[in-house]
């Protein structure tokens, strides 16, 4: 790789965030890595120290190793975000400090950490990795950074066990909400899922639902596409069949309080298909009786939003409506650092904002949201 | 006007790039097979250091299937969002929505398959004196 690196503070990027970014932001995306793969050894049995050596994960998709597309950068990651010390982006505190949260001015940062057990076949190792997933954010990150706050990784497809995370980690200040990921065996509104829900809501705690995963079904509903763009643009359909599970299924007439975070998918086209469900339920409402209420009425009440990557349509007055649709209190400002994808916090929102809107969309609604207000 | 020696010839052999600021300005030069050229090291599009990115080739296809990849070393590919800029022009390829609207031209420009983007990188003049580089700034 012909890529040469150099102290951030002669850049261009990090000198130009200093000047233009005045307000505190919350970030609510950004991946932590691992420096090395024995990082995760203090906080896991030897057994799955000897299990890891002698047979691998096993996940869903099918690979021993790695995501279910390849990348088109490195790690998924931005080519600048290597830490001088070594290791993948998004894997030393110091240099996320140096090269993001002091020059952005993050005074909250949401950890999503991605590679963990969630989609793993044998599910006494996913929930152990897991459970390390959750000893190692408060260790390396949270315990160490204030702003830094964690998610609550479970080993989503064994429902009880992923409840017992929750409620072992319940009343922890160290984490802000349950993370799930969008692609897992089946749609998240099944009732497989459901003592994740209640633990989370018996918590106080919102659930997260990250674009990504190892379920081992195509991103698309028609089959595996050909290239990453189509994965890229996938997570959006994907997460739709999310939410659609999620509201038909009545999880949210279930677990009445729940809060759902619906991570790196958009949302551009909640408003659309908002209006389908609504459309279709007044006709089939009697397929689904447990389904009570107009679905665009549960999502404006029960579904949160991160920005990244952000809604960029030619007309800002498009984004705009949309907007207005979904709510200025709901939006939660994300830029997914350390990966490619990342949203510059400077250059995310149009002219023609007011303050107050804003102050939401940067910091005000996630602060709100996760009870840090 | 002014010229600045940035390196000597030995410095910056074919294949390297040195990154500097000059009047508060990052930058950076290069060396490709021989050939020098310099550019203002911000992305026009969000302010990424553009220059750490991968200097690679111009992919171009004139139907599914036929692909030619040309100029390799010439397209410098920005680290963060993989904008592709003409090392020599600074011009961005390639902009999805501009595609839509100009795909006009593309057709009658023959083998030119890529669209030009919104963004143009800013190039620096760059010479070799008496065994150095110099950069006009």
């Amino acid at each position: 790789m012909n890529v040469q690196f150099r102290e951030r503070a002669e850049t261009a990027s990090s000198t130009e965030a200093r000047a233009q970014v005045k307000t505190a932001i919350a970030d609510c995306d950004i991946h932590p890595a691992r420096a090395t793969a024995t990082e995760l050894h203090p906080f896991l049995a030897s057994r799955w120290h000897k299990h890891l050596e002698t047979y691998g994960k096993h996940p869903y998709q099918g690979m021993m190793e790695g995501p279910p597309y390849p990348k088109a950068q490195p790690n998924a990651s931005r080519r600048d975000a290597y830490p001088p010390e070594g290791g993948p982006q998004g894997s030393s505190l110091s240099f996320m400090q140096k090269q993001h949260l002091d020059p952005n001015n993050v005074v909250l940062g949401v950890l999503n950490p991605l590679a963990t057990g969630q989609g793993i076949r044998n599910h006494d190792l996913a929930a152990a990795i897991c459970s390390a997933i959750n000893d190692w954010q408060i260790d390396k990150w949270t315990s160490k950074d204030s702003r830094l706050k964690g998610s609550i990784v479970v080993a989503n497809e064994d429902g009880p066990t992923a409840a017992a995370e929750i409620r072992k980690r319940a009343g922890d200040k160290n984490f802000v909400q349950v993370l799930l990921l969008s692609r897992t065996v089946e749609p998240l509104g099944q009732r497989r899922y459901w003592p994740i829900y209640e633990a989370a809501e018996e918590a106080g705690l919102p659930v997260g639902v990250h674009a990504f995963g190892f379920g081992g079904n195509p991103i698309t509903a028609s089959g595996w596409p050909s290239f990453y763009i189509e994965e890229m643009v996938g997570h959006s359909q994907c997460q739709q069949a999310v939410l659609s599970s999620l509201v038909l299924e009545g999880v949210f007439e279930r677990y009445s309080r729940l809060k759902m975070i619906m991570i790196e998918a958009g949302f551009g086209w909640a408003p659309s298909l908002a209006w389908r469900l609504d459309k279709n339920w007044k006709r089939l409402r009697s397929e689904v009786p447990h389904v009570t209420r107009l679905p665009s009425e549960t999502i404006r009440e029960h579904i949160w939003w991160t920005t990244q990557p952000m809604e960029d349509p030619e007309r800002r007055d498009h984004l705009f409506d949309v907007i207005d649709w979904v709510g200025w209190d709901k939006l939660l400002f994300a830029t997914d650092y350390p990966h490619w994808d990342f949203d510059e916090p400077s250059r995310v929102l149009p002219p023609g904002v007011g303050d107050a809107n804003r102050e939401a969309f940067y910091l005000g609604n996630a602060k709100t949201l996760y009870g840090l207000a | 006007m002014t010229r600045h020696v940035v390196a000597t010839v030995n410095e910056l052999p074919p294949g390297t790039r040195k990154f500097l600021t000059i009047d508060d300005r990052p930058i950076a030069v290069f060396n490709v097979n021989g050939e020098y050229f310099g550019l203002l090291n911000r992305c026009p599009h969000q302010g990424a250091a553009l220059c750490e990115g991968p200097l690679i080739g111009l992919a171009q296809s004139s139907d599914p299937g036929e692909i030619e990849y040309t100029r390799l070393g010439e397209i410098i590919r920005c680290p963060w969002h993989g904008w592709e800029f003409d090392i020599r022009t600074g011009q961005s390829y390639c902009d999805p929505k501009r595609f839509r609207t100009r795909a006009y031209a593309v057709n009658v420009e023959p083998g030119t398959a890529v669209v030009k983007g919104p963004y143009v990188a800013e190039t620096l003049k760059v010479s070799v004196e008496s065994d150095y580089v110099v950069v006009d700034l």
